[in-house]
């Protein structure tokens, strides 16, 4: 039996090896090692999935909220310092604003704390409705005339100028932040309010990236981000690529190392419990609500970082190019048919799909093409103008297909978990 | 007085409109929910789907509604709610029943639905484009300019065809659902087996038909809403994505598995979010000189392009506050 998963992993892996030679081949080893770095940074990505569909269950639907944050953070504090804002008024009114929000925090919190005082409810309640209402009024209308004048007179605030491994390393620990807040109101309750509570945040994180113009010039981008290697122009694109790869690579490497150690230590073993049998492991004095917001935040936090080396990589931020719907599933497609809570199988998945996604494209316009031009020469068909944009939707319908055949046949992917048995 | 008609159109008259909408959407969304216990998340895409089918029958048979005097789309209505029912019938045959048969967690169910969802947009798109379409073809909406009579008052109060016709659908069907529900040997059948699926099957109740009349019932009223939506507004593939949060939020402030309360929820979060989004500045414009503070010129708590958040919003209170929703959920 274990012999024969061996050498159907083996080949499974050879003809992934052999078709990204195939892709090397055929459109150039530049374009090929790029598809390899965004399908590295996908790994992560996924990585972070596997550990929270994989290792406790938890459907999060909102990935690409968490990527983006990620590449939100990767832009903010590498790029390159706004000279010309903070010498500026508007510096220290952006300061003022953010004095209020504080303010007003500190403010709800105190009305919150009238509970201590034994104040009674029906008096807190309308009191604390009315105060976050006047305070959150306050705060938008202190922060209006100064992003307004900073996008006027600056494009907006540029970024901090820092190594780029501090953009990665904040994009983890800002997408496991927002992530806490989440999984700390959500995880308590059935597992179908994590996953319409994380496709509603990964919507608002979009909306917000998309229209704070003065933090991230919304729909304008950002370029270029700066890599953490050398780039393209100073060592050519093969080797910078390569460079980069490597990066990506060493990375994955520490990763999947804690991942696999902590699947098979004592920890990795309680989530498995909570995952298969939620009341026993409650029973034996596991906290599962505290579990799983741990592994919820972890695999945010890797989402993060996955995002923030994908958006450096691109080297340009881009809040529309997040679709959180569709890109979401891709990251699931990789995750069911790689094999959820099977590191190995997950990275396969990664770069398995990706290749696949990326392939689809040419091979999907050549299709488009040949029936046109066949359409036209025997039925005289004349295909719509925007026929090509129209059949790329077809990519979207092919993913929605292969997660419910995936979820209907092969349950357990393509690299099914190996759950140790100790008898 | 104009200021009171601006707050009339902008949020009695649009927060009931887009209140029905989520409360339609919510109501086959919480029925789903309590017979088949998983999140359906393809369901704003069933409503999608609707409106499509409403927008073939009108372009087969353009004539037939000003013939009639309604708009023709109305007027192919049942059809479209009897194709996209069919749809949702075979949908569950295809993709959800198999899985049921496996005895997979709920969770599970809720990514087919998923998958779905992505299936069902990639289709439309794909034969539709992504343009947005007006569903009236041969006739022209039908616009009602109320005059209002005060003095002062020289703006009208503006209501139009489809938001009249989809107030008297709602009033209709949630009627016709009631009866149903209490009165009928299936819909008894039905609330037996949202409270013990278990028990509703050793009593002798066809657990599969019961399936069926659930999916036929949510996959018309989410064909009802989304056709009367698109005629209001106009038919997009991107509708499914601009109610999807919606008609969560609505459901589960309602408390999940419970139609009235649905109905309930779908008209806080349609309210909820037409008051965020409304001028306050203009109903206190009349006040200006008796107060204390300089107006500014607009005093909307959410901006337009955040209104999707106020949904998001209500749904992380009422989970916070309030998880079985106002009117208590039975399952969670």
């Amino acid at each position: 039996m274990n012999m024969q998963w061996r050498t159907k992993e083996f080949g499974l892996c050879m003809a992934l090896a052999v078709s990204i030679l195939l892709l090397m081949v055929f459109m150039g080893s530049a374009y090929g090692i790029r598809v390899l770095v965004e399908a590295s940074c996908y790994a992560i990505i996924a990585l972070g999935l596997t550990i929270q569909w994989g290792y406790a269950g938890l459907f999060n639907a909102g990935i690409m909220g968490f990527v983006a944050i990620g590449g939100f953070s990767a832009m903010l504090l590498t790029f390159p310092v706004n000279q010309g804002f903070w010498s500026s008024d508007q510096a220290s009114d952006l300061g003022q604003a953010f004095l209020k929000l504080l303010g007003a925090v500190v403010i709800v919190w105190a009305v919150v704390q009238l509970r201590r005082l034994s104040v009674p409810r029906s008096i807190r309640l309308p009191l604390l409705l009315i105060t976050l209402a006047v305070a959150y009024l306050w705060v938008v209308n202190g922060f209006a005339p100064v992003t307004q004048a900073i996008v006027s007179q600056h494009g907006f605030i540029g970024g901090f100028g820092m190594p780029v491994w501090v953009g990665w390393l904040v994009g983890g620990i800002l997408a496991g932040t927002v992530a806490y807040f989440i999984g700390h109101i959500c995880l308590g309750l059935r597992s179908d309010y994590l996953a319409i509570a994380t496709l509603g945040v990964a919507e608002i994180i979009k909306a917000f990236l998309k229209n704070s113009e003065w933090l991230t010039r919304g729909t304008l981008t950002v370029s270029p981000l700066p890599w953490p290697v050398p780039g393209a122009g100073e060592i050519g694109f093969i080797t910078a690529r390569a460079l980069y790869l490597s990066v990506t690579a060493v990375l994955i490497v520490i990763i999947f190392y804690l991942l696999h150690a902590a699947y098979r230590g004592p920890w990795g073993r309680m989530m498995r419990a909570i995952r298969d049998n939620e009341l026993s492991s409650a029973a034996m004095g596991k906290d599962v609500n505290q579990r799983r917001l741990e592994v919820f935040v972890l695999g945010c936090v890797l989402m993060g970082v996955g995002g923030a080396g994908l958006a450096t990589f691109n080297g340009i931020f881009d809040p529309n190019g997040y679709l959180p719907l569709n890109h979401t599933f891709l990251i699931w497609v990789m995750v069911i048919l790689g094999g959820p809570g099977n590191n190995l199988g997950t990275v396969f998945g990664a770069v398995f799909v990706y290749v696949i996604w990326v392939m689809s494209e040419p091979v999907a316009l050549f299709i488009l093409n040949t029936v046109s031009y066949l359409g036209n020469l025997w039925f005289a068909w004349e295909a719509p103008s925007d026929f090509a944009s129209r059949a790329l939707q077809a990519r979207v319908f092919t993913i929605g297909l292969i997660i419910t055949l995936v979820l209907r046949f092969a349950p357990k992917g393509l690299f099914p978990e190996k759950v140790q048995q100790y008898s | 007085m104009n200021e009171l008609v601006f707050f009339i159109n902008n949020v009695l008259i649009s927060g009931a409109v887009i209140g029905s909408i989520y409360a339609l959407g919510a109501v086959g969304i919480t029925l789903i929910f309590s017979i088949l216990r998983f999140a359906h998340f393809a369901h704003a895409d069933l409503m999608t789907l609707g409106a499509f089918f409403a927008f073939f029958l009108t372009a087969l048979f353009p004539a037939i509604g000003p013939a009639l005097g309604l708009p023709t789309a109305f007027v192919m209505l049942p059809l479209a709610m009897g194709l996209t029912a069919l749809t949702a019938v075979y949908l569950d045959k295809a993709f959800y029943k198999p899985l049921r048969a496996q005895g997979v967690k709920p969770i599970v169910l809720v990514m087919a639905s998923l998958g779905v969802t992505l299936m069902l947009q990639g289709l439309i798109r794909m034969f539709m484009g992504t343009s947005s379409r007006s569903l009236y073809i041969d006739d022209r909406k039908g616009i009602h300019r109320i005059d209002v009579p005060f003095e002062l008052a020289n703006r009208p109060i503006v209501i139009t065809d489809p938001q009249i016709l989809l107030i008297l659908f709602l009033v209709v069907a949630v009627i016709a659902l009631h009866l149903f529900l209490t009165r009928s040997k299936l819909g008894k059948a039905m609330r037996a087996m949202s409270d013990n699926p278990d028990l509703a099957r050793v009593s002798g109740i066809n657990t599969q038909k019961v399936v069926t009349v659930t999916w036929i019932i949510a996959g018309s009223l989410a064909a009802a809403a989304g056709t009367l939506l698109s005629l209001d507004v106009s038919l997009k593939p991107d509708l499914s994505f601009m109610l999807l949060l919606p008609i969560f939020a609505a459901a589960i402030v309602g408390g999940v598995g419970h139609p009235y309360g649905a109905l309930a929820g779908g008209f806080v979060i349609g309210f909820a979010e037409t008051l965020s989004v409304f001028n306050w500045a203009v109903l206190l414009r009349p006040f200006r000189d008796q107060l204390w503070f300089e107006l500014p010129a607009n005093l909307a708590f959410v901006p337009t392009e955040y209104k999707i958040t106020v949904p998001f919003f209500i749904l992380l209170a009422i989970l916070v506050w309030r998880p079985t929703g106002l009117f208590k959920g039975k399952v969670l």
